[in-house]
């Protein structure tokens, strides 16, 4: 609870510097679009950090939001299907690719890191590919209004992404600390081998974490495409994955494997975005954007470093 | 023996964070002396010795070297009062060879302030053969063995000019001729005027070398016994402070049918034997053999760990399917394995995680884990195991060798086995636990389990098993009754020989 606690008051004393540098900071509209993009970016670094707790990665997510994004857009204008339809379309689409990947990694024993490398330029060639390079748009929305308000609405003034996301996090929650499911990721993270001696079926757990990242990385995918309600299939998505990865990180995730926790991650995106917000209201040159976040980055995972460091030397005199 | 004695160690205090490690402690070695330094695990062995060797710094006490008080503040103070530390876990740097490991750090340069080859081999080659190895220097340490990686640490201390070597457990990976060699080493040394404290649970290789045994218990010093009077019982007694009663549990001899039948256990070490035997509900059966036999991999493959089509396998007339390590857990046949900081435990875990790892299936409800029972059953394990644990939220990696090996049971006793498998149960374990250890297989045994015990400890396997078989080669050479375990037969089927005594495995 320490690593947690220590960047929600990071995340609190950003907020509050920014509201005092610029008030405008905490008008509804503002936090209510910071809300937004917490939502959507929340809900796929959530599927990320599983996958990280296992002591993968996934480098594709990026990719994977432009690709079902550009299936969205087109079995919804081009294709005509019904939207219940496309959505699970949309959402099956990235659970078996993630189930490939899993395949991939436990039974062929490649690294997680070249698989889903390949992934990323693999699945923006096919969205590229499949658009025939274009910006395609949703138009007026005719025969799917209903999906739009659901993942571009209000609800109780709340934009519909974050309610998804507390709903994702909360069942995430359970998963990930209550369930066996959830033990067997950090033990597998954590020491594969000895977990495959005491019964586990390791390569079914490492699969599942990808299987589970592809579905919650297509609902990112449908929130983004109708946020944005273009998807140009080049740059939708592009480098997604890092804010994933960075947020896992910043909230106690350790790429090596075993650690880190959903509130963790909730944290760390949405200390992620109150920084680019504040880039913006700060007046701060917008294409210092990347160079502040990798800078916050580095600063949050260093202190972490030290203060682990100082414990460990108290312990041994 | 010199009168003065080369280092002085007078009243060294060390406390942790809740826990005094050391309260007191004295300790002396004279010029070209052997010492062996016991104790049960928390005794404070290590924390003397790393204190020695600059690892930590004294809460207070001091040190004196030929007489004068030194400081140590790091390793290369140590060193350059020469003493030099070998650890149980070689720090040896397997992608060099021989010479640049001795040298490391102190490489001979050339005018252009490059490596000097022919130097680095030049004065590599005496240290190596005083210690009569006959290996070229430039060697990569990955082709060799642990024992001959252990010569190579030695060599580094001895180029050191090393007057004190430290050996922390130094046979725990050796075979019996490897050890022996390392005895003889270890009187060679001392002859030659080089000091040594030898850090060992093996009672019996310490009567062989030390000039005098130094007993700690609880971070006191207990008292010391000369050579010659450090008899097993006598140290024991000192290490834990009171009688252990039947350190080997005896057996009252019952034959009963062969209940756990096994035919036909392949492993890709030897491609192309198989091992099948048969033992009795109740008995514990000994695995001898020497390293490379096959046991570990014939255990591994017993559990489904690794692949083996054609393995049979039957408890009591009953054959069952045993594919993956998952059908071996639900058949009730269990393996406690040889490393048990990489294959036993998830070493960061808690001791209840690594407890309930297993059998998490047993309590939960709607797919979610109830925290209290879990907690429950594992202090149930930690009571009946007698594990020493702050709690059962305590992080395995904090425990000593002996409560970690205990943790690894009590995740398995939890669940009722039928057939336990234990690889070098009792490796690197203290006196008072390796006897709480064979308490515990023979009560399973006792109630009615199978208990299949691999071990390269002669003692262990000559005192605990009901019966031994021998591998040899990926085979089962053969079994020896309880009347006919003694040290020859087992190793003349160690190496493959056929002896009048030795039955079949199988009827």
């Amino acid at each position: 609870m320490k690593k947690e606690l220590g960047i929600f008051i990071l995340l609190l004393v950003l907020c509050g510097a920014t509201s005092l540098e610029n008030p405008r900071f905490l008008h509804a509209e503002n936090l209510v679009n910071t809300a937004q993009l917490i939502g959507m970016f929340g809900v796929f670094s959530i599927g990320l950090g599983m996958v990280i707790i296992t002591g993968g990665i996934d480098l594709s997510v990026g990719s994977m939001i432009a690709l079902s994004g550009m299936l969205l857009v087109m079995a919804l204008t081009q294709w005509h299907w019904p939207w219940p339809l496309a959505v699970l379309f949309v959402l099956a689409v990235p659970m078996v690719l993630g189930w490939v990947n899993g395949i991939l990694i436990t039974r062929f024993k490649l690294q997680p890191f070249i698989v889903t490398l390949c992934g990323l330029l693999l699945y923006r060639g096919a969205a590229r590919y499949i658009a025939h390079d274009t910006t395609l748009g949703f138009g007026d929305c005719a025969g799917f209004e209903t999906l739009q308000k659901l993942a571009n609405g209000r609800f109780l003034g709340l934009p519909a992404s974050f309610v998804i996301l507390i709903v994702v996090a909360v069942i995430m929650g359970f998963v990930l600390h209550r369930s066996i499911f959830g033990r067997y990721l950090y033990a597998v993270g954590r020491n594969e081998e000895a977990a495959r001696f005491s019964g586990i079926n390791t390569r079914a757990v490492i699969t599942g974490a990808y299987v589970l990242a592809g579905l919650l990385t297509g609902v990112s995918g449908i929130l983004f495409a109708f946020f944005t309600n273009l998807v140009q299939p080049s740059t939708q998505g592009n480098f997604y994955e890092l804010y994933g990865i960075a947020a896992a990180v910043l909230g106690g995730c350790s790429l090596r494997g075993g650690e880190g926790s959903i509130i963790g991650i909730l944290i760390g995106t949405a200390l992620l975005q109150v920084l680019q917000n504040l880039v913006n209201l700060l007046g701060i040159d917008s294409s210092l954007n990347y160079a502040v976040m990798g800078a916050v980055v580095l600063i949050g995972v260093l202190a972490d470093q030290i203060v682990k460091n100082r414990a460990k030397k108290g312990a041994r005199g | 023996m010199n009168p003065a004695p080369l280092l002085e160690m007078r009243g060294i205090c060390k406390k942790f964070p809740g826990v005094v490690a050391l309260d007191s402690v004295s300790f002396q070695i004279g010029r070209g002396e052997v010492v062996a330094l016991c104790g049960e695990n928390g005794a404070g062995k290590s924390t003397l010795m790393k204190i020695l060797g600059g690892v930590y710094q004294p809460d207070g006490g001091e040190i004196l070297v030929d007489g004068q008080p030194v400081k140590i503040t790091g390793v290369t103070d140590a060193m350059k009062l020469g003493i030099a530390f070998i650890h149980q876990e070689l720090n040896v740097l397997d992608n060099l060879d021989i010479a640049a490991n001795v040298f490391l750090g102190r490489e001979p340069r050339n005018a252009l302030g490059l490596i000097n080859r022919k130097k680095i081999h030049a004065a590599t080659a005496p240290y190596l053969q005083r210690l009569g190895l006959d290996l070229p220097t430039n060697t990569r340490l990955d082709r060799l063995s642990i024992a001959h990686q252990q010569m190579v640490e030695i060599a580094k201390a001895l180029s050191l000019n090393a007057r004190i070597i430290i050996m922390d457990e130094p046979t725990s990976s050796l075979t019996l001729t490897e050890t022996n060699r390392l005895l003889e080493l270890i009187c060679e040394l001392s002859e030659q005027g080089v000091s040594i404290i030898y850090i060992s649970h093996r009672l019996g290789e310490i009567d062989t070398c030390a000039d005098r045994v130094v007993v700690l218990r609880d971070g006191r010093n207990a008292g010391e016994l000369p050579h010659g009077e450090a008899s097993h019982d006598r140290l024991v007694g000192l290490m834990v402070g009171r009688e252990i009663k039947s350190f080997y549990v005896q057996s009252d001899a019952r034959k009963t049918p062969a209940w756990l039948k096994v035919r036909n256990v392949t492993s890709s070490l030897h491609p192309g034997k198989t091992v099948s035997f048969d033992a009795s509900r109740g008995e514990i059966l000994g695995f001898a053999g020497l390293v490379g036999a096959g046991r570990s991999e014939m255990a591994k493959s017993l559990v489904g760990l690794e692949p083996s089509p054609s393995r049979q396998i039957s408890l009591g007339e009953q054959p069952v399917v045993v594919n993956t390590p998952r059908d071996a857990i639900d058949q009730g046949i269990y393996l406690a394995p040889e490393n048990r900081r990489t294959e036993g435990l998830v070493v960061e875990m808690t001791v209840r995680e690594n407890i309930t790892l297993p059998s998490l299936a047993s309590f939960t409800r709607l797919g979610l884990i109830q925290g209290a029972r879990e907690s429950q059953v594992a202090r149930e394990q930690v009571t009946s195991l007698r594990i020493k644990t702050p709690s059962v939220e305590a992080k395995v990696i904090n425990l000593s060798g002996g409560n970690q090996q205990k943790v690894v049971l009590g995740k398995w006793l939890a669940m009722s086995p039928k057939v336990m498998i234990l690889d070098e149960p009792t490796r690197g374990i203290d006196v008072g636990a390796k006897a709480e250890i064979y308490r515990l297989m023979r009560d399973l045994a006792d109630n009615g389990a199978v208990i299949l015990m691999i071990s390269s400890d002669m003692e262990e396997i000559l005192n605990v098993s009901d019966r031994v078989a021998v591998m040899h080669e990926g085979q089962i050479t053969g079994v020896l009754e309880r009347a006919d375990c003694n040290e020859q037969n087992v190793m003349q089927l160690a190496v493959g020989k056929q002896i009048p005594a030795a039955r079949p495995a199988f009827n």
